[in-house]
Order: structure tokens, then sequence, then C-alpha cells
């Protein structure tokens, strides 16, 4: 914890952004933070936004711990983060636009063309369509660390469905309610306007035979599913209809929903649920989730997929390594935000350095997510790493490693009072017609401490994410 | 609106009016239980009860004897019983978290109160929960979610498919109750006038929580007649058939002329309105009454399945 980089306090002084923090802090009486922090339970649990794991049983009612000290950029700061996501995101959505097509990138040999055609997530039943606005992924999640003042790296990008926007947008919304006065004496830009922003990025990308004003759904698993509960706040907070896949079919070159005054024309549809799921006659035959013919209603223009299906592969543990490549290449600019280097064990080379320096290094699966599946070097028993290396030398091709960041810490309450806990930060890029950031994401953070697994599966946490609005 | 939702919205109505039926056949058995037995000696008043919920087999095949607690557990506690109280306002909060954007925060809260409380209960001692204190709860629970949405909801399409549910369900339900008296009095149709009928009548009432308005509106004796007049025909009695019945036109109308178009539906349900007005309790008692109840309980069901038909199925065109 020492060695890594304190948000707050550099060189013994407050930093500017929390400037208007520390005091808050330091003056507040413990009981009266006893207080918040129920309020803000309580807050949370009565508009219902719980978090449920899948595999890991237990309530599905759980509320993800939240910390009231929020986590701040300055607007420099938060200039250079905008600008470099949203490169990012446009070079994401280039690459994908060109693997479905030309697959110029892999004909220059700057990407090795297996790593995209034999990909999973590689869907060839859309190569050679291209989705309006050439917009394949509407929704960039893109996860930041950072070590030093102005040191920022990108750990993965989520092109699918990433979730917790909702987290942002409650957050705020209590952190507001409980501290007002906070807000009145730091000037902190809104983060309210993105379900307002997201429905015009997704009516943006309307389909060809859209006529008048474009109907526009969410499409939920249902309400078994974790993020549930996000799906039915966009929906409402963007006045458009939350469909299952029970809601919409297909008939004629269209797709429709039944509502109680009969069949009603969808023309974008945001789905949260994967590609695997969302047309049995396409994909897997055994979905019950999804709607037959979807695909053939969205190939032929009728309909709107926000992802477009087959975006999954340009945010691909392998693929990744390329993006600030995909940067020069589509954009002919130099990444503004850096990668974390990566070693690939689908290389010899790779392989071999990543055996011999288990113990310095965050291994991780190629495909895997939400923290599972990884080994941490430096926090793992000697028997931990040999086991993992045996995995490692079975199978290769499913493994990357990358040095253990010394992840940036922001100031949390904890039992003792104020202690520094690592975080890292998901901002939500918007791409259609236009390329939208709203000034803030999600901060997670790790409550224990010293922990470095952010995930709110694994004892995690969420803060509100200021960015001081600029002049 | 989605059929879906629509479908959602009027499910929940209906369990929360099923959940607080099983309340009130809950308080007809214990009052009934409380009585001598001389209808034929050997009649159980807690089967009656069991017969008018529609779960007798059920029930039969998983407690055997029908006592108070075990009918109590099953009416009350029992998730395997699909229409038990605890069943049904889980039900109704599922269905209120699916739909948690066409509810108002105040009715969300009031569902998810009651399915807490619900938990709660199920932890606590059964020896120190009286069956009074479950059904003035239940009543209670269900009063509060009705009102929360009476008072707030918007009143648009979602809002006629939340009161159809309500109004279908509770007429179902008051031809239930009513008709528990068929199975106590089965023996001789010349126990109706007598003494114990009386008691055992007045027991409907109270079920009803009606005992008070009845005697506002008649005065005098309690006769067979007069209640069956007062829960059935009469127009000011909250949950008489008829208004139940007109409950459900009032709404499919209100559907209709926001919707610009008519389904059989109203046409059934102006129908059954119809009926009701033109018979009087001598009709009824001529044809019996409990002939009469599963009649109108038949109805009930075809009118609901042509409600589903026509918006919440998702069949619509």
């Amino acid at each position: 914890m020492a060695d890594s980089f304190n948000e707050m306090y550099e060189n013994g002084a407050v930093r500017a952004p929390y400037a208007g923090l520390e005091a808050w802090a330091r003056d507040m009486p413990d009981d009266l933070r006893g207080m918040k922090q129920s309020e803000a339970e309580a807050l949370f649990r009565r508009i219902g936004i719980t978090f449920a794991v899948y595999g890991e049983g237990g309530s599905p009612d759980r509320l993800i711990p939240f910390d009231m000290f929020p986590r701040v950029f300055s607007a420099a700061e938060w200039d250079v983060l905008d600008r470099g996501i949203k490169q990012r995101a446009r070079a994401l959505n280039a690459f994908l636009g060109d693997m479905y097509n030309r697959g110029e990138m892999v004909r220059a040999g700057r990407i090795p063309g297996h790593l995209v055609y034999q990909n999973d997530a590689y869907e060839v039943a859309v190569a050679g369509f291209t989705p309006p606005a050439g917009v394949f992924s509407h929704i960039v999640g893109i996860d930041l660390v950072r070590t030093g003042p102005d040191e920022f790296f990108v750990l993965e990008d989520n092109c699918r469905t990433p979730s917790g926007v909702s987290y942002m947008l409650e957050n705020r919304e209590i952190m507001m309610r409980m501290f007002p006065t906070l807000f009145q004496e730091n000037r902190i830009a809104p983060v309210e306007t993105y379900p307002a922003q997201l429905k015009r990025t997704l009516r943006s990308v309307a389909p060809k035979k859209c006529e008048g004003d474009p109907c526009v759904v969410i499409l939920t698993p249902g309400s078994f599913n974790s993020a549930y509960y996000e799906h039915s706040f966009l929906a409402d907070m963007m006045g458009v209809e939350l469909v299952e896949g029970q809601d919409l079919f297909v008939e004629g070159e269209f797709v429709w929903m039944r509502t109680t005054e009969g069949p009603k024309r969808v023309d974008v549809i945001y789905r949260r649920l994967d590609d695997a799921f969302i047309d049995p006659l396409c994909f897997r035959p055994d979905s019950m989730l999804g709607i037959p013919g979807l695909m053939n209603v969205y190939r032929s223009g009728g309909v709107s997929i926000c992802s477009a299906p087959g975006a999954g592969v340009a945010d691909d543990k392998a693929v990744y390594t390329y993006v600030p490549d995909m940067v020069r290449f589509y954009l002919g600019e130099e990444p503004i935000l850096k990668n974390v280097p990566t070693w690939q064990c689908a290389k010899a080379d790779d392989c071999k350095y990543v055996l011999e320096n288990l113990d310095d290094l965050v291994v991780k699966e190629v495909h895997g997510s939400g923290g599972y599946g990884m080994l941490v070097g430096p926090k793992s028993t000697k028997s931990e790493i040999e086991l993992f290396a045996t995995k490692i030398r079975e199978n290769p091709d499913n493994y990357i490693a990358q040095p253990t960041l010394s992840l940036s810490a922001c100031p949390t309450f904890v039992d003792e009072g104020v202690a520094p806990r690592h975080v890292d930060l998901r901002p939500y890029c918007l791409v259609g017609q236009e390329v939208n950031l709203v000034p803030g994401g999600l901060t997670r953070v790790a409550l224990k401490e010293g922990s470095l697994v952010v995930n709110s599966s694994q004892g995690g946490g969420v803060k509100d994410t200021w960015v001081i609005a600029g002049n | 609106m989605l059929s879906r939702t629509a479908n959602n919205l009027y499910w929940i109505a209906r369990y929360i009016e099923r959940a607080e039926t099983n309340a009130r056949l809950l308080e007809v058995g214990a009052r009934n239980a409380m009585l001598p037995d001389t209808a034929g000696g050997n009649r159980n008043e807690w089967e009656s009860v069991l017969l008018a919920s529609g779960t007798k087999e059920a029930f039969d095949a998983k407690y055997g004897q029908a006592v108070e607690r075990n009918v109590e557990t099953h009416l009350f506690f029992d998730r395997e019983n699909a229409s038990s109280v605890a069943s049904c306002l889980s039900a109704a909060r599922e269905n209120g978290r699916i739909v948690r954007t066409a509810l108002t925060t105040q009715v969300w809260e009031a569902l998810n109160a009651a399915h807490a409380e619900l938990g709660e209960m199920a932890r606590t001692e059964r020896s120190n929960l009286s069956t009074t204190d479950l059904i003035d709860w239940t009543l209670r629970a269900c009063s509060l979610i009705r009102g929360a949405g009476l008072a707030t909801q918007l009143r648009n399409d979602g809002y006629d498919f939340t009161n159809i549910g309500h109004h279908l369900e509770r007429a179902d339900s008051t031809a239930r109750i009513l008709d528990v008296k068929y199975y106590v009095l089965l023996p001789d149709i010349g126990f109706v006038g007598s003494g114990l009928d009386n008691y055992q009548w007045r027991t409907v009432l109270r079920a009803m929580n009606a005992t008070r308005a009845f005697h506002w509106v008649y005065g005098g004796d309690v006769t067979a007649g007069k209640i069956v007049d007062f829960l059935v025909l009469n127009r000011q009695a909250p949950r008489s058939l008829i208004n139940a019945a007109d409950g459900v036109r009032v709404h499919l109308d209100r559907l209709a002329r926001a919707y610009g178009r008519e389904t059989d539906a109203q046409a059934r349900a102006r129908d059954l309105v119809a009926r009701l007005e033109a018979t009087d309790t001598e009709d009824i008692f001529d044809r019996g009454l409990h002939q009469f109840l599963r009649g109108i309980i038949a109805d009930v069901n075809r009118l609901g399945a042509t409600v589903h038909d026509a918006y919440l199925s998702g069949d619509a065109r």
C-alpha cells in the first residue's frame, strides 16, 4: 500500500481535486457517519438496487457495499481520459467494421487472422453486414486503473453489454440526497444525462427500414438475471419498454412486440443478452430467451441490435493487445491511453517468460471475467502457483499475463476511520452517430486492506465518481 | 402496454384479493368451529372452508385431518399451496419486481414490506401467532397495497388491468365464501331461517367485514334472504357480486374507449351484470343457492379467460 499512488495525498499535501473532501471527512463525527451509512443502505434497499452473483448462491437481494467517500478527478485529468476513451471506442468500432468486411488490418499483417476469425466471439452470421452508422459496439465500457498522477492504463475493454451504469447514477443520486452541501461547495459535473444520451444514441442507429419515430426496447433475459435491476432502471429512465424474448416475435420483414393493443413494431433492440441466446434459429437452438428469426430481420435492415452480434471479438483478452495498434491503423493517431504490457502465453517466448516469473505476474484466462480463474502471483502460495503453471502448460493459448500493477488508492471509510483502498474505474462511452461520454463512471473499490480485487462478487464495493467541472 | 406487463399487473391484483379471501375463510372457519355441532352431528366446518377454497384434495393428501392448526398452516403458511396467503403475497411481490417500473414507489414498498413481514412471521414460533393475528395482518397488508395503488397509480390502461384483476377475483371470492354455507347446511333446506342458521350466516357477514354495514342497510333481523341480497345483489355492499361484476365491466369499457375497439370481454362482462340485475333472492333460493353460486363462479372464470385471450396472452391482433 505504501508504494501505491494515493489519490488524495501527494508529498504530504492534499491534492487539489480532493481539497473539498479532506476536511469534510476529517470533521465528520463518528455517529453522523454511522447514521449516514445506514441511511445510504436503507435508500439502496428501498429503491431495490440489489445484486446477485451467478454461481455464488446466497440472497438475490444482496446489496453492493457503498462507500460514501467520493473518488475525484480534476477537469484536466478528465480531459485526457475523455479524449482517450472516445479514441479507443472509435478504434474498436472501426476494427469491428473492418473484421466483418475486408479485414484490412489482417491483410496488412498488423493482427494475426486466427485471433479474429477463429475466435469464439466471431459471428460468421454477420460477416459482410455493416450495421447503421457502422457501429457495432454502442456502449463501450473501458476498465481503467491508475498508478500515478498521470499514469492510466486500460485493463480491458467491454464491447458487448457492460453493466454497472445504474450504480454510477444511483450512487450520485444518493450522495446528492445525503450531502447536498458538498455539491454546493464543489462544482461537480452532472452524470444524470446518461439515460437521455443513451436513448439518443440508440435512436440514432435506427435501421434502414424504420419510418418515423424509432421504437426502442431493452431486451432482458428476465427477472432472475443478476443485472435485472439495471435493465428495468434504464428502461424506466429512458421511457422505453423492457421486454423478454417471449414478448417479441418475427413476422414478415420486422420484429414485433406483443401488446394489449396488438403487435407493435420494434426498431432498435438494446439487448442485455449474449449473442448465443438471441436467436435460436441462428445460434443456440435450445435458447428459450431469444427471438426465432431475429437475425434474418437484422441482416435485411428491419431492426437494429445493440450491441451488434459479434461485437465481442473486439474485447477478447488476446485481441486487447492490439488495440493501441488499431488506434494507429484506423485513426492514424497515437493512442492516448496505454495498455498494460501483456504477455500472451500462446507465443512460446512469452509463455517461457510467464512461467519463469509467475511470482510477480497476474495471469488471466483469455475469456474469463469477474475476477474468476485468475492468479495474482505476489498474493499466492507456492502450491497455488505450481498448480497454475500446470494449467498454463496444458493450454497456453488460454492464458495471458500482466505485471502486477500498483493500483492507486482512494480514501475510503473503514471501521477505524478513513484509509486508502485500491480502486479502478469503468466509464461508459456511447457510440452512435456521435460519440459521447458523461463525465464520470463507476469506481469500484477493494474494501479489504491491501486487496487488488475490486469485483463486487469478491468483496468489492462502489463509490460515487466526481469530475470537477471545467470552465 | 406490453401484454406481459398487463398480465403481471392483473395477477398482482388477483393474488392480493386471493390472499385476503384466505384470511376471510380462516375467519369463517374459526368462528363456525366455536358453534355447537348440531347440523347432522358430524359435519366438520373446516372441511367446508377447504372446499370453498378449492384446495381440499391437496389438503387431504398432505395433512389428512382437517383440524384448525393444519388448516391454518395450509391456508396461511404453506408454500406448496399455490393459493395460501404466503404463496399469494410472494407471487404478488415477484410479479411486482418484474414490472417494477409500472408501479409507484408506494405500491412497491407496500408489496415489499408485506413480503419482508411474511418472512419474519415464518420465523416466529407458531404459539406466538394467534389465528386472529394472522387474519388481521393479512387484511391490513392487502389494504395497504390496494390503498397505495388507489392513491398513487397513474389512471392508464395498467390501472384498468389491475382493477379488472381485483374485481374478478373478488367476485370469485365472495361467491366462494357464500358457498361455504352450502356445505355447512347441506343436510336439510329446513335449516334456512333457524337459529343456528342465523348465527352461522352472521359469521359470513363478519368474515366480509360487513356486519355493521348490513345493519345500516337493512335493520331488523338477520335472515338468509337479506344476507344473500346484500352480498349478491346490493350495490351498496362493496364486495357484492353485482359490484364486483360491474367493476370488471367499468374497467373493460374504459379500456375499449382508450384503445378505440371492443373485444368479446366487454360483451361478456355486460352480460354478467345484466343477469345479476335481472335476478332476485327468491329466484336464487328457488334454484338453490349452491347451484346459483357455482354458476357465477363458472361465469367469472369464463370472463377471466376471455380477458386473458383478448389482452393478456400477447396473441391480440
